[in-house]
């Protein structure tokens, strides 16, 4: 055997210290590397540019503050994708969700009556999405196509296109500042805690290890003796219930419910996933790239918006950032 | 009368597989050459140089007297050569017109002229003798013999000179191979070659003129006239003995004990008719048969793939759920698919990883991993099966074919399988790397794991089996141990169903 070259970081053992072409991970840490190195450099843009507003502690605290909600979407449609799925209705359930659980009726239920009907609204439409696409069977991209329109739809329907304030004192209590914890809104609490269950359960479950296989290759995956669509179902049970939680995030941050909630939040999603190197055919992400990929897009936002640039510039450069990650990928991916 | 097509010297390698050696060929105008040899024999790879879908790495091809290239399969269609191939080309959601005229589309200035195209598919399809296909019927709703006759519309929709049909009779009625044949001698009366696939001998005695032998990349005989040369002889040069079959010995003692797997009328509509079988600890049975003999269709019905519309399987006398996979798995049953790399690889995945796969419950506790015991326990059975190179966090992509075998074995290994189905086990593996692969199935076997082969390759069955089931279009018609067998009766019985 010739030597390593590099060590795998994960080489805790003498024996595992020997197996040395584990090129897959050390990829993949340069990519969070070098992800880490755009957010870094976006840093630097800011402190140049607006050094007074940009580095202020409560910047960070905003920047964080929106990444959450789309991120903890963003976790679950990556799982989804990882599975070899598409989530187009993840912007649609966040809506729904958070009109269902601001209707006068759902809050006089209190925070708990609000926060169990937006998980359970997410749920349901997670799992309508699951039973087409594993048991329709139908093709991911029109059964969750289907569930964007209805659900924006039924969003549209129950609130009346109004914005239904929130008048639980509870639910705004956890948007104040009063709340934080060492100085951490709960919000992003709930992102960082979504955030290490979503990478503790793809890498240390048994649930993790089949959507990677499932994603990868369905008719191996089937006739090595996974139940393929039970886990296809659970998938897509697992980004609504992601997107139930999204959906009383932003209750307590807007404290408000509106039917345009969550608009292209599948876009973002999808976009935040890519370029942390998750493939869209399947088979291969990680948690720790789409956040970063999350964080990435929310700081663009925040620096074009501190720099007062319109939004339209900001959406070009969305875009140059997914090909020029992608292409990036794409050179060293090839085996 | 000068050749329109002559082939010298051809050689073709693969990684670890040389799989033409030096191939002469050499086809004259109006006549039918048929190409006979065992699976692996070379015979595709041929095709696929003549199309120009492979490039030779040596040797030339003339055609009508000049030396010529094939860079691509539209470079091979210019000079008048057309493919029909085994598993046919066609778009399925497509009109029968679209799909003939696909690529030379008529049109005037980029504009289709529907009812020009139409007429001109009419004509071909009544040539053809099958006037009742409508070429505006999608290509989904034909039936295979209806697609095999827009497949050889479309290649006379060229100015073709020379056609070679792989194995078009195995999807055809007995009339239906009739017509065949009558558009064949069509062919051939206007000046058309054709070179014809097929391991029926009585169709290459009925229609063919000159016989060609491939043989492990080699021609073991040429210009044999086709309806004069005796069956046996065509076998025996077919077959022989050769170096690449170094068989285990068969363990000393007769497997004993009451069977583990008991298989009870098991039938499919169309694919397979009841079936009955038993394998013992210890044993390895054999289904030898052609493709199409439904010999795969029979391991996935075991193995739940496939729901079978009669019959049962049994594990140590326990019914198996039909056409459950998960169900045949915890019942002790794993299966090593004929596609390595589609059916049962993840081949982004490390070694490991794609060893544990069907045992993750068994390192989990609540759904959560225990990596290191997964680990250990993968490697363990890797390196029972002495996989090269002992790396087992390498991805499973880099191994060779013989390797990501023994990963597959691994797998059911670490399953504690009690019945191993095994569809071509040596598929895509290097020569030298077969007879390690036959050791460990044999060592299989000898641990008291119940062993189902299919393969194409007679000698493997014979070799490694200790009983075989002959198998013709999804029936047995023989069953014997293989020490009452040798190839020559096997490959009759496959091919022509009746005794030599």
């Amino acid at each position: 055997m010739t030597p390593p070259t590099s060590v795998a970081p994960e080489a805790e053992t003498p024996s595992a210290a020997k197996q040395g072409p584990a090129g897959r991970r050390i990829r993949i840490d340069v990519r969070h590397l070098s992800l880490l190195g755009v957010l870094l450099a976006l840093v630097v843009v800011g402190a140049i540019t607006k050094p007074d507003e940009f580095l202020a502690t409560d910047n960070f605290r905003l920047i964080l503050t929106q990444a959450s909600v789309i991120g903890v979407v963003t976790v679950g449609v990556t799982f989804v994708i990882i599975g070899g799925g598409i989530d187009l209705s993840v912007g649609a359930i966040v809506a729904l969700a958070s009109v269902w659980a601001t209707t006068v009726a759902t809050q006089e239920y209190g925070l708990a009556g609000m926060l169990l009907c937006s998980l359970l609204v997410g749920l349901g439409c997670g799992l309508v999405n699951g039973l087409l696409i594993a048991y329709g069977p139908m093709v991911p991209f029109i059964a969750t196509l289907a569930m964007l329109a209805s659900a924006r739809g039924l969003a549209l329907q129950i609130s009346d296109g109004k914005t239904q304030v929130v008048t639980v004192q509870s639910v705004l209590d956890l948007g104040v500042p009063d709340s934080y914890v060492l100085g951490v809104p709960p919000i992003v609490l709930v992102f960082l805690g979504v955030g290490v269950l979503g990478w503790l359960v793809l890498n240390r479950t048994t649930f993790g290890r089949r959507t990677v296989a499932v994603g990868g290759n369905p008719e191996a995956s089937r006739l090595a003796g996974i139940a393929v669509k039970r886990q296809r179902l659970l998938l897509y049970l697992l980004s609504g219930l992601c997107c139930g939680i999204a959906a009383f995030l932003l209750i307590i941050l807007t404290g408000s419910g509106q039917n345009t909630n969550g608009n292209l939040y599948e876009l973002d999603a999808i976009a935040a996933a890519i370029i942390g190197g998750t493939l869209l055919s399947g088979g291969r992400g990680t948690i720790l790239g789409s956040v970063l990929g999350v964080l990435v897009f929310t700081t663009i936002t925040n620096l074009f918006a501190l720099n007062n640039l319109q939004t339209d510039v900001q959406q070009i450069a969305k875009g140059a950032i997914i090909v020029a990650a992608v292409l990036v990928q794409k050179g060293r991916f090839t085996p | 009368m000068a050749p329109l097509l002559t082939m010298s010297g051809i050689t073709k390698s693969f990684p670890g597989v040389r799989a033409l050696d030096g191939v002469d060929l050499d086809v004259e105008p109006g006549e039918v050459h048929c190409l006979l040899g065992q699976n692996g024999a070379g015979k595709s790879t041929l095709i696929k140089v003549l199309s120009g879908a492979h490039q030779p790495d040596g040797g030339e091809i003339t055609w009508q007297g000049e030396p010529v290239r094939l860079p691509t399969p539209v470079s091979a269609m210019r000079l008048g050569i057309a493919t029909i191939y085994q598993e046919l080309d066609l778009v399925e959601h497509v009109s029968v017109t679209e799909n003939v005229f696909l690529g030379h589309e008529v049109a005037s200035r980029g504009v289709i002229r529907p009812r020009e195209a139409r007429a001109r598919t009419a004509e071909l399809l009544a040539r053809l003798g099958h006037p009742e296909i409508d070429p505006g019927t999608l290509i989904s709703r034909l039936s295979a013999a209806g697609a095999q006759i827009v497949s050889m519309a479309r290649a006379l929709s060229h100015d073709v000179r020379m056609i070679i049909m792989d194995e078009p009779s195995a999807a055809l009625d007995p009339d239906e191979v009739d017509n065949l044949f009558r558009i064949v001698r069509d062919l051939t009366a206007d000046g058309v070659a054709v070179v014809y696939i097929s391991h029926r001998l009585e169709e290459i005695r009925r229609i063919g003129d000159r016989v060609s032998v491939l043989k492990d990349g080699r021609v073991a005989a040429r210009d044999l006239p086709a309806r004069t040369t005796p069956t046996d002889e065509v076998v025996a040069l077919m077959t022989g003995r050769d170096t690449q079959h170094a068989f285990p010995e068969r363990s000393a003692r007769d497997a004993a004990g009451p069977s583990v797997l008991r298989v009870e009328g098991l039938a499919r509509a169309g694919e397979f008719a009841p079936l009955d079988l038993e394998v013992r600890p210890g044993e390895i049975v054999g289904l030898a048969g052609l493709v199409g003999s439904g010999r795969s269709e029979i391991l996935e019905t075991i193995y739940g793939a496939r729901r079978p519309s009669a019959g049962r399987v049994l594990v140590d006398d326990r019914p198996v759920r039909p056409g459950d996979i998960p169900a045949a798995v915890r019942a002790g049953i794993g299966l090593a698919p004929e596609e390595r790399k589609s059916q049962a690889l993840l081949m982004l995945e490390s070694v490991t990883r794609n060893v544990s796969v069907s045992s993750l419950p068994r390192f989990s506790r609540g759904g959560w991993l225990d990596r290191v015991r997964e680990r250990d326990r993968a490697r363990a059975r890797t390196r029972e099966l002495a996989l090269a190179p002992d790396e087992p966090e390498r991805q499973v992509s880099t191994f060779s074919g013989g390797n990501q075998q023994k990963v597959v074995l691994a797998r059911w290994l670490l399953r504690e399988c009690r019945v191993l189905l095994l569809d071509e086990p040596t598929r895509g593996v290097d020569v030298g790397a077969r007879a390690e692969l036959y050791a460990v199935i044999r060592r299989l076997a000898d641990s008291g794991v119940c062993v189902l082969l299919v393969s194409s390759e007679v000698p493997e069955v014979l070799g490694l089996a200790d009983r075989v089931l002959v198998l013709r279009e999804g029936a047995v018609v023989h069953r014997a141990p293989s020490r009452e067998l040798d190839e020559h009766r096997v490959l009759d019985l496959v091919m022509e169903g009746g005794p030599a």
